[in-house]
């Protein structure tokens, strides 16, 4: 079979050839996903000759353990898991204090999470060119602390489920749900200095 | 009575819908009455819109190729096993 008729393959069954030892259904989920994992890698350890290890290491490991994968969630979701974790272990090599965890704690009060309130336009978006929006964006989440960028990037720009976010990070549910608020919080604060209505003053609240 | 803390509180939930019955009209009442959450009620959705699939950059192609090549390496020597 050639790679462009699995390209629309259910992924089921993808990952059933694959386990057959099959080379280009492997091929095709890896092409499926390896711009989202670099993406993830290159977010959680910021360096791009890292973030190509860690690339490598998660799709090797992934061929390498193909029949430890259960099948009862989805292989994205457990590719990222080992992304996630070879991502972790070059981070902790990388610092002296081996500290690096996405379980470290973090303050969760919401209240000093709001400096500015102004309003935005419509759509907002719309007055950037594609790639002046890219870069905003991409800056924005890139000034996220660590633990708060993964979960943002699985959750609300990969679109896997809060369970999903959980299980691919190793994360309780509430830890899910309330660094994403914070993520969220922080990227509406950073974003509103290029998209809010022009002439409206900023207010103090709380 | 909901408080602006009892709001940011809910805000995900809200915004993800996963927000019901009471609770979900209590805190829509408060985002009427209250402009600076209905402001961040507003701002926070369209930060999530934004983001919402927004494409990862293409991986560099020579990164692809080394990637392509490790793998082939590596089915390689799972064959001749």
């Amino acid at each position: 079979m050639t790679v462009s008729d699995l390209a629309g393959s259910d992924e089921t069954i993808l990952v059933a050839q694959a386990r057959q030892s099959d080379a280009t259904a492997f091929s095709e989920l890896v092409r499926r996903y390896e711009n989202k994992i670099f993406r993830l890698a290159l977010h959680i350890t910021q360096n791009r000759e890292d973030a190509e290890d860690v690339l490598q290491e998660a799709f090797l490991k992934a061929y390498e353990h193909l029949d430890q994968f259960q099948g009862n969630s989805k292989f994205y979701t457990w590719i990222v898991r080992i992304a996630v974790n070879q991502a972790l272990m070059k981070l902790r090599r990388r610092k002296t204090d081996k500290s690096v965890s996405m379980d470290e704690q973090f303050d969760t009060g919401e209240d000093t999470l709001v400096r500015e309130i102004a309003a935005w336009d419509e759509d907002p978006e719309q007055q950037f060119s594609r790639e002046e929006l890219g870069r905003i964006l991409e800056s924005a989440v890139q000034s996220l602390e660590p633990p708060y960028r993964s979960v943002f990037v699985l959750r609300d720009i990969d679109d896997l489920s809060t369970e999903e976010t959980a299980q691919a990070l190793d994360l309780s549910i509430p830890a899910v749900k309330s660094r994403l608020l914070r993520a969220r919080l922080q990227l509406r604060e950073k974003l509103t200095r290029h998209f809010k209505r022009k002439g409206d003053d900023a207010f103090a609240y709380l | 009575m909901l408080t602006c803390k009892d709001f940011l509180r809910e805000l995900s939930d809200y915004l993800d819908e996963n927000l019901a019955g009471e609770a979900r009209t209590e805190l829509e009442q408060h985002i009427a009455a209250c402009p600076n959450c209905w402001v961040i009620a507003d701002t926070t959705k369209k930060t999530i819109r934004v983001y919402k699939g927004m494409d990862p950059y293409p991986i560099p192609p020579d990164v692809e190729a080394r990637l392509m090549q490790a793998l082939e390496r590596k089915m390689a020597a799972k064959q001749s096993k």
